[in-house]
C-alpha cells in the first residue's frame, strides 16, 4: 500500500476506536451526575451506590478515551502536513480553545471528583462532576465545529499568494447550522449510547435477581433517556439529511446509490448486488420517501450520481468526484438501524419492567433479556462508528469539501515503512488495551455496587475528630 | 494589533505553554521515574502514585493546548515539526498512552504480576516522553535537516519548508544531551515533589534520590545549557538566565538537604521556566531552525497565521488562561495534604469484598 492509503486506514482506524469512548465518556458523565444528584436530594443510599458503581465504569472507560485522544491532537500533523498547512489558520483555532475551554475543564475536575470525596463539601463534590460533563459537550461542540468546516467551509478566504485558507468570520465557523445540527446529533448518539449501556447493564442486574432495588431505577432512567435521543436523533438527523442534500449532495446520492436525478425518488430500504452501478436490485422500495426526505415534497427531484460527477467536472474540473459508494449506502443504512434497535430495546425493557414488575431470573424472558442486552451494548457503539465512516467517507475524495482532496493534504515525506510501523504499533496496543478494558469493565459489572455505601467522609459532613491529617484516604489509586 | 505584536504574544504564550507542560508533567514525569527505585514495596509504590493521581490528567492537557496553540497559531510549525519528528512523536505518543491508562487500571486488580506490568508502564511512560521532549527541543532550537520540497501548495510563504532528515539524524549529540538533561532535571524534580507531597519513609528516600540525582542533573544541565548558547540568538540575555537557572537549582538542591520542600519546589519550578524560556529567548524569530540554510529557518514570520486568528485566540487566551489557572491552582489547596503509607486503604480500590470497594474508612 502507499503512504497515502497508509495514512489514511491509520486515521480511519485511531478515530473509530477513539470515537468508542468518547459518547460513553459524553452520556456516562450526565449519567453519573444525574445519580449523585439524586443521592445529594434524597439521601437515598441506592443513588450513591448507582453512583459509584456507574462511576467507576465510567473512568475504566474514560481513560481509554483521554489517551487515545492525545492522538488525534498530534496526528493532523503528522500525517497530513499539507492539510494542516492548508486550514492551520481555521482549523487550528477551533481546536485550541478546544484545550483551553473543554479540555483543562474536563481532566481537572475529573480530578477533584475521583479524589475529592473526602476532601470536599458534598455539593461541591456534586458540582465536580456536573462542570466536568459540560466540559465534555464544550469539547464535543468545538471539535464538531472544526469538522463541519471539512465538510462545508464557510468564514474563509483563499490567500492567493500562498495557496493557503485564511479565517474572515470565527462567528461562521463556529455557528454555521453544519456544526450546530451535528452538534446536536451527535450529542444525541452520545445519550443513546450512553444510555443503552446503562439499560443493559442495569436490565442485566434485574433479569438475574442481583441488587434489584439499585438497579430499578437505572433501568428506567435509562430507557427514557434512549428514548427521548431517538426522537432526537430523529429530528436532527432529518434536518441534518435535508442540509446535507444542499451542501454535499454526491454524500447523499452515494447514501441512496442513486445513480440518475429522479423525481419522486422512493427510498431503498435494502438490497442485494453490486451497488457500485446502477444494477443493484432493490428489495424494499418506499415510493417517494427519498425525495420527502431530501426536500420535504415527494414529487420532488434529487440529484444522482452521475449527474453529479458531470456537474462537479465543469466546476472542479476533470476527475472521479464519486465516494465508494457501497460503504455510503450501507453505513447510512446500519447507522440508522442500529439506532432504531436500541429505541426498540429500550421500550420492550420499560415494558418488561413496568410497575415493579420482576420476572423470575431463570425464566425464558429473563434468558432472552439478557441475551439481547448484551448485544445491544455494542449496537449504538457501531451505529456512532458507521455514521462518523459515512460522514467521512462520503465526503471523499475531498479532505475538505471542494477546496483540497485528500490525496493532496498528506505529509509528503512520511514514508510508508514509518507509517506501517505507526499504524501497527497503535492498533496492536489499541487492540490489547481494549481486551483489558473490556476485561475490567465485566469484572466491575459483575461485582456490582457496592453494598452499604452510606457513609462518605464529606469535609462539611464528618466531625472534627475525624479531620486529622492521617485518616486513610477514601479513595486511592 | 500589529501582525508583530501578536506573533510574540502567541510565541511567548507557546513558550508558557511549554514551560506549563514541564514544569507540571515534569513532577508527573519524575515520579514515574522513581517509581521502580523509591517504590520499593506496594505501599510505597501507592503512595507515589497517590501524589500525582488528582492531577496528572490535567497537566498533561498543557502538551495538547501547546499542540492545538501551535496549529492555531503557528501551523507551519505544527505541520513541519509534527510530520518531520513522525517516528519520536510516535513513541511519546505511546507512552503516554500507557502511562495514562496504567495510572488508571493499575489499582483495577489484585494481582502483583498486574501491578507489576503497569509499574512497568508507568516507568516506560515516563522516562520516554522525559528523555524525548528534550530531544525534540534541541532539533528545534540547535537545527535540524529542513529545506523546501515541492508540495501541493504554492511555495510562498513556508508552505513547501519539510524535514528531510531521518529519525536517526535527530539523535545528534547536542539534542540527546538535552535529552538527558530533561530526564534528570524532570527526575529531581519529580524527586523534590513527592518530598513536598508525602512524609514518614517515602519523604526520606525522596530527598536523598532528589539529592543524589540533583547533583548529576545539575552537571548534565550545565554543560547542555551553555552548549545551547552557541545557537542562541542573544547570548547576552541567554547567558545570564542559564546562569541564574543554575543557581536556582542548586538553590533546589540545598533547600532539599535542609528539608524545605516548598523552598525546593519553587527553585526547581524556577529552574524549568529560566531553562525553557532562554532556549525560546535565543530561537527568537525562529521556530524551527534549518541545519541546512538559515534560509530556510521556520520563522514566526512565515509559519504563522494572520492577523484575525491571532487576534481572536488572544482573546480567547487571555480570558481562558487565568481561569484556568485559577481552578488548576485551587485543586492543589484542595490535595495539599501530605501522603504516607499509614493513609492508603488497605485494600486497593480492587478489593474483593464490596466495601472495600467503596473505600470506606474504618471507623
Amino acid at each position: 500500500m502507499e503512504a497515502l492509503d497508509l495514512a489514511r486506514w491509520q486515521f480511519g482506524i485511531t478515530t473509530v476506536y477513539h470515537f468508542l469512548f468518547v459518547p460513553l465518556t459524553i452520556g456516562g458523565a450526565f449519567f453519573v451526575a444525574g445519580f449523585q444528584t439524586a443521592w445529594v436530594r434524597t439521601g437515598n443510599p441506592r443513588y450513591l451506590q448507582l453512583t459509584q458503581f456507574f462511576g467507576k465504569l465510567f473512568l475504566i472507560n474514560f481513560a481509554m478515551g483521554v489517551v487515545t485522544g492525545i492522538v488525534q491532537e498530534f496526528q493532523f500533523g503528522m500525517n497530513w502536513s499539507v492539510y494542516s498547512r492548508f486550514v492551520g489558520d481555521i482549523f487550528g483555532a477551533p481546536l485550541a480553545m478546544e484545550g483551553l475551554l473543554a479540555f483543562f475543564l474536563e481532566s481537572t475536575f475529573l480530578g477533584l471528583w475521583i479524589f475529592g470525596w473526602d476532601r470536599l463539601p458534598k455539593k461541591v463534590h456534586l458540582a465536580t462532576i456536573w462542570v466536568a460533563a459540560f466540559g465534555t459537550l464544550i469539547s464535543a461542540y468545538f471539535i464538531l465545529a472544526a469538522n463541519a468546516w471539512m465538510q462545508h467551509p464557510v468564514g474563509y478566504e483563499i490567500d492567493s499568494e500562498t495557496g493557503r485558507a485564511v479565517l474572515t468570520s470565527i462567528n461562521d465557523v463556529l455557528f454555521q447550522n453544519t456544526a450546530v445540527l451535528a452538534f446536536f446529533h451527535t450529542i444525541f448518539a452520545c445519550f443513546m449510547t450512553a444510555g443503552a449501556a446503562v439499560a443493559a447493564i442495569a436490565g442485566y442486574k434485574l433479569m438475574k435477581g442481583r441488587q434489584v432495588e439499585v438497579f430499578r431505577p437505572a433501568v428506567k432512567a435509562s430507557s427514557v433517556v434512549i428514548l427521548i435521543s431517538a426522537i432526537g436523533l430523529s429530528i436532527s438527523g432529518d434536518i441534518f439529511s435535508k442540509i446535507m442534500v444542499e451542501q454535499q449532495p454526491m454524500k447523499m446520492a452515494a447514501a441512496e446509490a442513486l445513480y440518475e436525478t429522479t423525481a419522486g425518488a422512493p427510498f431503498s430500504v435494502l438490497s442485494v448486488g453490486d451497488l457500485s452501478g446502477d444494477d443493484a436490485t432493490r428489495l424494499i422500495e418506499i415510493p417517494g420517501l427519498l425525495s420527502w426526505l431530501s426536500t420535504g415534497d415527494s414529487a420532488a427531484e434529487v440529484e444522482g450520481i452521475n449527474n453529479l460527477q458531470a456537474e462537479y467536472e465543469v466546476l472542479y474540473g476533470p476527475g472521479d468526484y464519486v465516494p465508494y459508494v457501497p460503504v455510503a449506502y450501507w453505513s447510512f443504512r446500519l447507522m440508522i438501524g442500529l439506532g432504531l434497535v436500541a429505541a426498540l430495546f429500550a421500550l420492550w425493557s420499560l415494558w418488561v419492567f413496568r410497575r415493579s414488575r420482576q420476572p423470575e431470573p431463570h425464566s425464558i424472558l429473563s434468558k432472552v433479556y439478557v441475551a439481547f442486552a448484551t448485544v445491544l451494548v455494542i449496537f449504538p457503539l457501531l451505529g456512532n462508528s458507521f455514521g462518523w465512516i459515512f460522514t467521512e467517507m462520503g465526503r471523499q475524495p475531498w479532505i475538505v469539501f471542494g477546496l483540497q482532496q485528500t490525496a493532496d493534504a498528506v505529509s509528503p515525506l512520511v514514508s510508508a515503512t514509518e507509517i506501517w510501523i505507526s499504524l501497527v504499533g497503535f492498533t496492536l496496543i489499541y487492540l490489547v488495551l481494549a481486551i483489558i478494558e473490556v476485561k475490567l469493565l465485566l469484572t466491575f459489572i459483575r461485582r456490582g455496587a457496592p453494598e452499604d455505601a452510606a457513609a462518605v467522609p464529606y469535609t462539611d459532613e464528618v466531625e472534627d475528630s475525624r479531620k486529622s491529617d492521617d485518616n486513610e484516604l477514601y479513595f486511592a489509586y | 494589533m500589529t501582525t508583530e505584536t501578536l506573533v510574540l504574544i502567541w510565541f511567548g504564550l507557546i513558550a508558557v505553554l511549554w514551560i506549563g507542560y514541564f514544569i507540571l508533567d515534569g513532577f508527573d514525569q519524575g515520579v514515574g521515574i522513581l517509581l521502580p527505585f523509591i517504590g520499593r514495596d506496594e505501599l510505597r509504590r501507592r503512595v507515589m502514585i497517590n501524589t500525582v493521581g488528582p492531577v496528572w490528567d490535567g497537566n498533561e492537557v498543557w502538551l495538547l493546548v501547546a499542540g492545538g496553540a501551535t496549529f492555531a497559531a503557528f501551523p507551519l510549525w505544527y505541520a513541519t515539526m509534527f510530520s518531520g519528528y513522525y517516528l519520536a512523536l510516535f513513541l511519546i505518543l505511546i507512552a503516554l498512552i500507557l502511562r495514562g491508562v496504567a495510572f488508571e487500571y493499575r489499582g483495577k486488580r489484585d494481582c502483583d504480576s498486574w501491578r507489576k506490568r503497569w509499574d512497568a508502564a508507568i516507568f516506560v511512560g515516563s522516562v520516554v516522553p522525559a528523555t524525548l521532549f528534550g530531544v525534540a527541543f534541541g532539533n528545534v532550537v540547535g537545527g535540524s535537516a529542513i529545506e523546501p520540497i515541492a508540495t501541493t501548495l504554492p511555495a510562498a510563504g513556508g508552505n513547501d519548508l519539510n524535514f528531510t532528515g531521518s529519525f536517526f539524524s535527530l539523535l545528534n549529540p547536542f539534542s540527546l544531551t538535552l535529552g538527558l538533561m530533561t530526564m534528570l532535571v524532570f527526575t529531581t524534580h519529580g524527586a523534590i515533589f513527592l518530598a513536598l507531597k508525602t512524609k514518614g519513609e517515602v519523604r526520606e528516600a525522596a530527598r536523598s534520590a532528589g539529592l543524589r540525582v540533583g547533583v548529576v542533573a545539575a552537571v548534565v544541565a550545565v554543560i547542555a545549557l551553555l552548549w545551547a548558547q552557541l545557537y542562541s540568538g542573544r547570548v547576552m540575555v541567554t547567558l545570564p538566565m542559564v546562569l541564574v537557572a543554575a543557581v536556582a537549582f542548586l538553590g533546589a538542591l540545598f533547600a532539599t538537604w535542609r528539608g524545605r520542600d516548598g523552598w525546593a519546589f519553587l527553585l526547581t519550578s524556577g529552574t524549568i521556566t529560566l531553562a525553557v524560556a532562554s532556549l525560546f529567548v535565543g530561537l527568537w524569530p525562529n521556530v524551527m531552525v534549518s541545519s541546512i540554510d538559515s534560509a530556510y529557518n521556520l520563522t514566526v514570520y512565515n509559519a504563522s497565521s494572520q492577523a484575525y486568528t491571532l487576534t481572536v485566540m488572544t482573546w480567547v487566551a487571555v480570558v481562558m488562561t487565568p481561569i484556568v489557572l485559577i481552578y488548576q491552582g485551587w485543586t492543589y489547596w484542595v490535595f495539599r495534604k501530605r501522603i504516607s503509607t499509614s493513609m492508603i486503604p488497605a485494600a486497593s480500590q480492587s478489593g474483593r469484598s464490596d466495601d472495600r470497594f467503596a473505600g470506606l474508612p474504618k471507623g
